[in-house]
């Protein structure tokens, strides 16, 4: 495959042509901020966190899914862009109810890791606090919405990766809410598998194995990365040798 | 003419108080009251939440014990799996209860009251705090300090962080004690027991000084209500409910904590926002009880362990039957410090509490569970009740500073008739701070309130016209 040269905060980066501007500067040591990309799964662009400023283009581009092109000249951490995360994060927190001190994943969450990164202390706009469901009706996982910032993972990988599609998005704007199949609870969804990928990729807490009291639960990921190593290689194809 | 006297809020307590001393036309006092006036509402948010949250979020509900919260908290978790926990959960578990009755009545003797204590409650107020203290005594002061500093230590040892820990859960708790934890508590052992015994002797030295305080500072029979263990020795996480009276009869025997609501109620008064505990076949306000280090002294046979069942025999000569003198909580508080050190230096000894097993797996299996144990202030509650899935429906503390809420009105009311001359002196209102002072109140848990105001004395007249105000900065 072709390789692409590209500037990317005044540095000079080559990278394949089907890379994306976020997986070309992460290559090379330039850390975008991000929510909903995670690698391994299928880019949404949902949170807008990676935007970035191309040259010559007027609108601020995703860069989990713009792809790299010959001489690009990106920009990832001008003070717009700083502006325009900080405030991304404080309407993800105005959307919905978190009280960190008290969630499961308090010390070890993205958007709590992102918001203290980007400095975001407090929140300008006026709380929504809605009143929303928390489901603990799977035996081994449950979903507070309160928590949840619609960055789809979970339905990406249950989609993608586990292939049972059970996670979709229902309602439009401040109304969308994750559901379980047709808006079933969890526990009665005929499609999950209770494999327990979506907990693992969520970034926030909302997505929590059952048990875990404040702070306890950590997310672990390698097997995202082993199965799409798996996957790339061909690995489970299992090769039959002539004997 | 009659007046109010408004003492707001008392200084050195956890949270936000007054005090409405009210004086009839001879300028004797009518009565007195101690108000709680904020109010938190802790109950509302568990509402709804997952019950395995419920440790972590009930641990935020005081800062000052945050760990007889995850306690009870968490007891109330694995009734509701319906298991029972492995023997080195139920250890750790203690062992942490033990390190937080030490470092939270270290903070109460130490911090908050031996200035009253060793300045006396007449010194002059500007120098009666910690600071007055370090000036004159720095080594005691130092020793109070590392006691606390001891505590805190194995509670940030085992549960990780130093406030706020959540290490325990539903089913047990989440991380196995190791001989490196250990080899780090037991190096505190010899110097604490030395520094609780001088701590000790200082405060039954300057006893006689009081004579007065202990006298009419909240000195009246009433029940005392702790936990035992089956032998009716001192226990705090695990045991039976055993309630004695002012001569020491026993009024109660055995009682099921789980079943804690079938003889304990609740009354509100207008005035306060705490409730008002009772122990039922007695009524209200008969059955009003005392719980925390004066109860558990009263209440247990023995202490079981070497020192301090000597210095508890020694305390149980200074009633009949039974103490009634709440100035005597801080002896008991010292006396306590001085047993749960010998627990822990036992648990260390423990090959139990070091066991790899430490959770119980089971899913939900009852719909309500309930748990207690013995914070430092006292008896502590929890009852809570889930749906199905094991949401949250309700929950229901009971606290132990509002058991102790009746207690501290008749000590405010007592100290006033006995201190109050014609003219409110800072002496009084020092002494009516005292009174309440003695029961250690963590106003932000009995209340969930929080807050904070330099001291405010309103005198009012009949009408309620404001006859002066007389102010004191903190
Ligand atoms: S999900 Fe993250 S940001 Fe939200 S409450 Fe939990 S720790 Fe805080
Ligand atoms: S549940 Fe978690 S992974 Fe799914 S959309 Fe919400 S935040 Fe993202
Ligand atoms: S990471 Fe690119 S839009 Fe979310």
């Amino acid at each position: 495959m072709s390789v692409r040269t590209l500037e990317v905060d005044g540095r000079t980066i080559t990278a394949m042509a089907d890379q994306t501007i976020f997986s070309a500067a992460w290559d090379n040591g330039i850390r975008i901020p991000r929510l909903c990309h995670l690698g391994g799964l299928p880019d949404a662009a949902a949170c807008r966190l990676c935007l970035v400023e191309i040259e010559g283009q007027k609108r601020l581009q995703s860069a989990c899914t713009t792809k790299v092109a010959e001489d690009m000249v990106v920009r990832t951490d001008t003070p717009a862009l700083q502006a325009h995360r900080k405030l991304i994060i404080e309407l993800l927190f105005a959307e919905r109810n978190h009280v960190c001190s008290v969630c499961v994943v308090n010390g070890a969450c993205e958007l709590q890791t992102l918001a203290a990164e980007l400095g975001v202390d407090h929140i300008r706009m006026k709380p929504q606090y809605p009143k929303l469901p928390v489901d603990v009706s799977h035996h081994r996982f449950g979903i507070d919405h309160n928590r949840c910032i619609l960055c789809t993972r979970c339905v990406r990988v249950c989609d993608s990766v586990e292939g049972a599609h059970t996670w979709d998005v229902a309602g439009r704007g401040r109304n969308s809410l994750i559901i379980s199949d047709l808006g079933e609870p969890w526990g009665e969804s005929a499609s999950c598998t209770s494999c327990g990928k979506c907990v693992q990729v969520c970034p926030t807490g909302a997505l929590f194995s059952k048990g875990k009291t404040v702070a306890e639960m950590r997310k672990d990921r390698s097997f995202l990365q082993y199965i799409v190593t798996a996957r790339e290689k061909r690995l489970w194809i299992a090769e039959r040798k002539p004997r | 003419m009659s007046r109010r006297i408004v003492i707001e809020p008392v200084t050195r307590l956890e949270g936000h108080a007054k005090i409405t001393v009210q004086l009839d036309d001879a300028g004797q006092v009518r009565s007195a009251r101690f108000h709680v006036t904020e109010f938190r509402g802790f109950e509302k948010i568990c509402e709804g939440r997952p019950f395995h949250e419920m440790p972590g979020l009930m641990s935020r509900i005081c800062g000052i014990c945050p760990v007889s919260h995850v306690l009870a908290s968490s007891k109330a978790g694995d009734m509701l799996l319906g298991v029972e926990i492995p023997p080195a959960a139920t250890k750790q578990r203690r062992l942490v209860n033990y390190a937080q009755v030490l470092q939270s009545h270290a903070l109460s003797f130490f911090h908050l009251s031996s200035p009253d204590l060793l300045l006396g409650m007449d010194s002059p107020p500007e120098k009666r705090n910690i600071f007055g203290l370090m000036e004159q005594d720095r080594e005691f002061l130092r020793s109070g300090i590392r006691l606390r500093q001891f505590g805190q230590q194995i509670i940030e040892l085992v549960g990780g962080k130093r406030i706020h820990p959540g290490w325990s859960g539903p089913g047990g708790v989440h991380e196995r004690f190791t001989t490196r934890q250990r080899d780090e508590i037991v190096k505190w052992i010899p110097e604490s027991i030395e520094s609780i015994g001088i701590a000790l002797d200082r405060l039954k030295s300057v006893l006689d000084s009081f004579r007065e305080e202990v006298a009419h500072m909240g000195n009246f029979p009433s029940l005392f209500l702790a936990t035992v263990n089956e032998e009716g020795g001192l226990e705090y996480y695990d045991g039976v409910i055993r309630i004695t009276d002012g001569s020491g009869n026993t009024i109660a025997e055995a009682l099921d904590p789980h079943r804690f609501y079938t003889y304990l109620g609740e009354a509100s008064e207008s005035y306060s926002f705490m409730k008002f505990p009772f122990y039922q076949p007695f009524g209200y306000p008969q059955g009003h009880y005392r719980v925390g280090p004066l109860a558990r002294l009263n209440v247990a046979k023995f202490a079981g362990t070497y020192h301090a069942d000597r210095e508890m025999r020694e305390f149980k000569q200074r009633g009949e039957g039974a103490v009634c003198q709440s100035f005597h909580f801080h002896l008991a508080r010292l006396i306590e410090m001085l047993h749960c050190t010998e627990r822990i230096e036992e648990l260390m000894e423990d090959p139990e509490l070091f066991e790899e097993a430490i959770q119980a797996k089971a899913s939900l299996n009852r719909r309500e569970g309930v748990g207690s144990c013995e914070a430092p202030r006292g008896t502590l509650f929890h009852r809570y009740w889930v749906d199905k899935d094991g949401l949250m429906t309700k929950a229901d503390l009971l606290i132990a500073t509002a058991q102790n809420n009746q207690a501290m009105n008749l000590s405010v009311e007592q100290t006033a008739r006995r201190f109050l001359d014609a003219e409110p002196d800072q002496g009084m209102l020092n002494r009516l701070e005292a009174a309440i002072r003695c029961y250690d109140p963590c106003l932000s848990c009995s209340t969930h309130a929080l807050g904070r105001m330099p001291l405010v004395v309103d005198v009012t007249g009949p009408a309620g016209e404001p006859v002066r105000q007389i102010r004191r900065e903190t």
